[in-house]
């Protein structure tokens, strides 16, 4: 096994045994889905019309929950310090983490969401892209996430602030998802807005271990 | 690079920005009275009304919106790359600026929307691009007071900043293409007249001065505090 | 294999404190350094300077080996083994899960159960280490850094939560990793009792 394969095994060991934070995500999830409908009625002509962009936005806050720990835990029981020289560098350490987080959150935040495009009335046809883009997208969310990770790491309120430094950066990826959804449901290919929110994805898992990396190292000098 | 560096220190940075400011300081003033006065009376436009006064007081601050975010991003790149120390300060002062042109930018666009649209916000992709800059201002701003190393500030905001100023572009484009998927309303565009035009440069100047001398000013203080600090911790 | 590290005119700040300047020292394999002085006095930056963790303000470290001589500190950090004033240990996972990963990551044949037998925590083995005592802790962080097989230690507060035989412990493994031409330097306020030469902050 390698050493980022060890990582990875470890990370998820540590998700799945911490109070399982995908059943935590996965309820925060379901439990935004149950309240729109409670919130804006029960007609379900407009649910079908609003799932597409209301689930997105679902799935990008219930991923962001568990985002603030991602190195914060190695961070404060010096964990981290180990981690960081070892061999594997630490773009490798944060491709890892992202690998890690995306199969305990964004995995199953989108096998879950068929069940709930149900409830929303969401047609065949639009619930299969919503799928799709969801499992295109949700990577993203958790390679920008860990920027925003990395970036406030050593800070005690950091779970305030990661969603406010992290959610503008990915409107981007909720307006191609949510759109992609609209589109089937307007009649129109939504190949358009899944090949842009692909290359949204691509660029930020390629970028954001860099930029991650650079975030954990200066705060190690802390 | 290290040649520029070498004058941008702080010290010569107060004696510079010292001599400057009561010039700039005035002259920003004058700007701003001229502007308005070209501006108040200028015609009322045949489509507009007299609505097109706001647009003096809205354009220039959306365009000094923009061009901070892009003054940020440029000295974070100082700071990251060639580690210049002044550069932080001078990103760190121009993110409340910044931020206050693009809420002004919005409200004022937003006031002009009301006559215009019949409403005082439409998703419109440009009101809503300049939304989204606000948050990003926001976020840098509250990265900036949430780390307590002064050091450890910096180098984290000047990351979140090039990330910011990288994805910027993308966040614009995506929203023009989620207002051609939702067919909203767009801002009317049309040649400006000439009786327009010279009150609007004018005000585009007057802004630019302005946020020069705020700027200055929002440096020098940093700078102060600094040396405050430094001499208490020597005292102490 | 390392030849010997070499601190050169070093300073250190915080913030707009300095915590030390023109700092030198050398310490060659087989030798052992402790770094003594009151709190606050910088013996922990210290450490994590030479760990690359943070920049020197002036001056430089040299690692030199039977290949050469090098001041990076990436290149420095490879040759670490780390023991901070943290153990580094997750409540959730197992003595020997925690001490398997560390092997793997550190890309080390040693034997992870070895170095459980070497620190007596073999009856331990499958214990969540949320149910160690802070002793017991360190000693798998002992045997961590007996698995990471690297021949520069750095090592803040070793003796600390430690009891008699817990310290002796340490001190054999000590004496064993100088033994066999390893460097250690160590933040301490306990005599390391190695013979070792020493710097007050």
């Amino acid at each position: 096994m390698s050493a980022f394969t060890a990582l990875l095994v470890r990370d998820l060991r540590l998700a799945a045994r911490s109070g399982g934070s995908a059943a935590l995500a996965l309820g925060f999830f379901a439990l935004v889905a149950t309240l729109v409908p409670l919130g804006i009625g029960a007609d379900l002509k407009l649910l079908a019309r609003v799932a597409g962009g209301v689930l997105w936005v679902a799935a990008l806050l219930a991923a962001l929950l568990s985002l603030d720990r991602l190195f914060q835990g190695d961070f404060e029981d010096g964990s981290l310090d180990v981690i960081a020289l070892s061999p594997l560098p630490l773009e490798s350490v944060s491709q890892a983490k992202i690998l890690a987080h995306w199969l305990s959150t964004g995995l199953p935040l989108t096998v879950l969401s068929p069940l709930l495009a149900l409830l929303f009335n969401l047609p065949g046809p639009a619930t299969l892209v919503l799928v799709i883009s969801l499992l295109i997208g949700t990577p993203a969310v958790s390679a920008v996430g860990a920027i925003g990770a990395s970036l406030t790491l050593s800070l005690r309120r950091g779970g305030l602030i990661l969603p406010l430094i992290v959610l503008p950066l990915l409107t981007p990826a909720v307006i191609f998802g949510a759109g992609s959804v609209a589109a089937v449901m307007d009649g129109m290919a939504p190949s358009g807005g899944l090949g842009l929110l692909a290359a949204f994805a691509v660029a930020a898992c390629l970028l954001s271990p860099f930029a991650a990396a650079g975030a954990v190292r200066l705060n190690l000098g802390g | 690079m290290q040649i520029l560096f070498q004058y941008a220190t702080p010290r010569q940075f107060m004696r510079i920005s010292g001599a400057l400011l009561p010039f700039t300081a005035a002259a920003a003033a004058l700007a701003v009275v001229l502007g308005l006065w070209l501006g108040f009376t200028a015609p009322p436009d045949y489509q507009q009304g007299a609505t097109v006064t706001i647009m003096f007081i809205h354009v220039p601050a959306a365009i000094l919106a923009e061009g901070i975010y892009a003054l940020i991003a440029l000295f974070s790149l100082f700071s990251l790359v060639w580690r210049h120390p002044l550069s932080d300060v001078a990103a760190r002062a121009a993110a409340p600026l910044g931020a206050l042109f693009t809420a002004l930018g919005l409200v004022t666009g937003s006031l002009w929307g009301r006559p215009m649209w019949g409403t005082y916000w439409v998703w419109d992709a440009r009101l809503t691009s300049f939304l989204l800059l606000l948050f990003l201002y926001l976020g840098y701003m509250a990265l900036w007071n949430a780390i307590e190393d002064e050091i450890r500030a910096a180098r984290a905001c000047a990351i979140l900043a090039l990330i910011g100023a990288v994805n910027l572009p993308i966040i614009v484009y995506s929203v023009e293409w989620w207002n051609t998927l939702h067919q909203g309303e767009s801002i009317i565009s049309g040649k400006l007249a000439p009786v327009f035009l010279w009150p609007l440069l004018v005000m585009i100047a007057a802004y630019g001065l302005l946020f020069a001398t705020l700027w200055m000013i929002r440096i020098r203080t940093e700078i102060l505090k600094r040396r405050a600090r430094t001499l208490m911790m020597s005292g102490s | 294999m390392i030849t010997s590290l070499t601190a050169e005119k070093l300073a250190c700040a915080r913030g707009d404190r300095t915590l030390f300047e023109g700092l030198s020292f050398c310490v060659s394999a087989g030798q052992a350094l402790a770094l003594e002085g009151a709190n606050g006095a910088g013996k922990t930056s210290l450490l994590r300077l030479i760990a690359g963790f943070l920049t020197p303000r002036a001056g430089r470290l040299v690692l030199k080996t039977p290949e050469g001589e090098s001041d990076d500190s990436e290149e420095r950090g490879r040759a670490i083994g780390w023991l901070g004033h943290q153990d580094g240990l997750k409540p959730q996972l197992s003595v020997i899960e925690q001490l398997a990963f560390f092997a793997k990551l550190y890309r080390s044949n040693a034997e992870p159960e070895a170095a459980l037998a070497e620190v007596g925590l073999t009856r331990q083995r499958d214990f969540p280490c949320r149910y160690l005592s802070a002793g017991q802790k360190r000693r798998l962080g002992l045997a961590r850094l007996v698995v990471s097989a690297r021949p520069l230690w750095l090592l803040d507060e070793p003796f600390a939560a430690l009891d008699k035989d817990g310290q002796a412990l340490i001190a054999r493994q000590m004496t064993l990793h100088c033994g066999r031409g390893g460097i250690l330097i160590a933040a301490t306020h306990e005599p390391l009792g190695l013979g070792n030469a020493s710097i007050r902050l």
